[in-house]
């Protein structure tokens, strides 16, 4: 451990002031939600209310777009899951110059701009005659987030023990049972975390979506046509809900966290 | 490939075939080079399709090019976009730093927390907030002539200012992970060590801390120049009226004069901008792909 400096002082200081940054704007944002002011702004004052939550429930768009957006994100997890792990164990078992290109390949999605995957998936699909729609942004959002799941599928493959299939397979199991019974208990953590990442970059797509979806909205798409034309404050409201829903998620996997340092501690052999 | 076969058997190894094929294929491969094949064809009716007028050229590309006014975007943006990873950069460098090494171990979890809610939050949100902050009569404007520091209100959303101000805080966490990752990894002690031969610590940060955190770097700054490049959201959002960014050219070639094949020809010059950078970045800081994409 490093002895404490005169200077630490000074990086708490930006430390504090970095998460004020980050944090001060969003409760801007929502404070707005209760401010009974036509155009959205925390300032001036006008006084509290809560008709801007009572129009964004009322809102018959907004529903739509919302069950819109649950839908396409289960629909990319439901595809981006399986590929990302197929990927991720076929890449582990090859190696040299096919598998470089092969990674490459699989990360480049990650590297490119949203526009350009909106755009090819678009232009691609249409040589097949399929029209634009939800279909096409879930295969567009697809396209880069089983990326992910592949990378954490294959950080975790790295820690296992591949003495455990031959054992297996030694004894008289199936491939199948190898499958389920050993290598995917093994890989679960890296897949519900790839499913959960799958899921909320779903959700916060925007630009794919907005060439891909043809009329369809979705809530990144509806809040984004609100804050251009006619803008009022149930997209602050809107913020609030969605903004309180992610810190509820955060906070509960801080605490499930939290739990399993503490039992894995007390599991811990003493002496 | 025998290995997997061994492992997982017939059926197993060709569904994971299957399913990266339909990936890598289906998903990236062609859909990429449909578009780079429709940005050399003409924008025809339907009827025309395929008729003796569908012939390969470089028009579209020649429409940027005899462009002033997009090249002028084009170049603006890669400026902006450049600029916006150096400031992100100046920023999250010294918080990754001291994340990294100076920080309580035991704050660790709660101060990352906190970080990850604007991270999950839209990046729509996010700019919409500034929207409001910045506004003429918003409440930055507001504040800073309550304190006194200005005498009138700011017109924030002036040239480019608003973009930078928004792209800076919407991706400045995509250049402190990646940062932070690679710093901790650096063993404290040849910080020490540094220190006990008498390194001044301008020095130590210099020989013995950036270069260890190359990839890093590397890796934040490809993720954030790509992502302002190709932000939609906060150009259209924050932007004043003299402010153009290249997404949004490429926009009104798709939306509003329906023209794909000039709009995939743009899209195409961001794809090539991007691979560009990626491929400098990697020469640049000698890292390679794997350590990028992480």
């Amino acid at each position: 451990m490093r002895q404490p400096r005169r200077s630490d002082w000074l990086f708490h200081l930006y430390l504090v002031l970095f998460l004020v940054y980050m944090i001060l704007p969003l409760v801007v944002m929502g404070g707005a939600a209760f401010n009974d002011s036509r155009f959205p702004s925390i300032y001036p004052w006008v006084g509290w209310t809560d008709r801007w939550f009572v129009e964004l429930w009322a809102d018959r768009r907004m529903w739509t777009a919302f069950f819109n957006t649950i839908w396409v994100a289960l629909a990319v997890v439901a595809l981006s899951v399986p590929i990302g792990t197929a990927g991720a164990i076929l890449i582990n078992s090859i190696a040299g110059r096919t598998r470089s290109l092969i990674y490459a390949l699989m990360v480049a999605p990650i590297l490119t701009p949203g526009a350009v995957i909106g755009i090819s998936t678009l232009l691609f699909w249409n040589g097949f005659s399929v029209p634009a729609g939800l279909h096409l942004s879930v295969l567009g959002q697809v396209s880069y987030i089983a990326a992910f799941v592949m990378l954490l599928v294959l950080a975790r493959l790295q820690s296992f023990d591949r003495g455990l299939e031959e054992a297996a397979l030694d004894l008289g199991a199936s491939h199948a049972q190898v499958m389920r019974r050993i290598l995917l208990p093994h890989l679960y953590p890296a897949i519900g975390a790839g499913a959960a990442i799958a899921f909320f970059q779903s959700i916060e797509n925007f630009n794919v979506t907005l060439f891909t979806r043809g009329t369809y909205d979705t809530l990144t798409v509806y809040v984004f046509s609100k804050v251009r034309t006619g803008i009022t404050p149930t997209i602050n409201a809107l913020a609030l809900l969605l903004i309180a829903v992610t810190l509820v998620i955060a906070v509960l996997y801080e605490v499930a966290r939290r739990r399993r340092a503490a039992l894995a501690a007390a599991l811990e052999p003493r002496g | 490939m025998s290995d997997l076969l061994n492992r997982y058997g017939m059926v197993l190894t060709a569904l994971f075939v299957i399913l990266t094929g339909f990936w890598l294929l289906a998903l990236v491969v062609l859909p990429n080079l449909y578009l780079f094949e429709n940005s050399f064809r003409p924008y025809l009716p339907v009827a025309e399709i395929g008729g003796p007028k569908d012939v390969y050229s470089l028009n579209n590309y020649l429409t940027f090019f005899q462009s002033p006014i997009h090249i002028s975007v084009f170049v603006w943006t890669v400026i902006y976009s450049a600029l916006v990873t150096v400031i992100c950069f100046l920023i999250a460098y010294p918080l990754a730093y001291g994340l990294a090494k100076v920080s309580a171990r035991a704050l660790l979890p709660t101060i990352f927390l906190l970080l990850f809610i604007p991270l999950w939050v839209s990046e729509v949100l996010r700019s919409f907030a500034w929207f409001i902050i910045l506004a003429l009569r918003g409440p930055l404007n507001a504040g800073l002539l309550g304190l006194g520091i200005i005498e009138d209100p700011v017109r924030w959303i002036m040239g480019f200012r608003g973009v930078i101000i928004g792209l800076v805080y919407t991706y400045v966490l995509f250049m402190l992970f990646p940062l932070y990752n690679a710093i901790q990894s650096l063993d404290t002690n040849q910080i020490e060590a540094a220190e006990d031969l008498g390194a001044p610590w301008w020095r130590i940060h210099w020989r013995v801390i950036l270069p260890h955190a190359k990839p890093g770097i590397a890796s934040g700054a490809v993720m954030v120049f790509m992502l302002s490049a190709g932000s939609i959201l906060v150009p259209t959002l924050l932007a004043s009226t003299n402010s153009r960014w290249f997404t949004e050219i490429i926009q009104q070639w798709m939306f509003e004069s329906q023209d794909w094949n000039t709009g995939s020809a743009y899209a195409f010059l961001l794809l090539i901008l991007c691979t560009v950078f990626v491929s400098v970045a990697m020469r640049v800081f000698r890292v390679k792909l794997s350590d990028i994409a992480k």
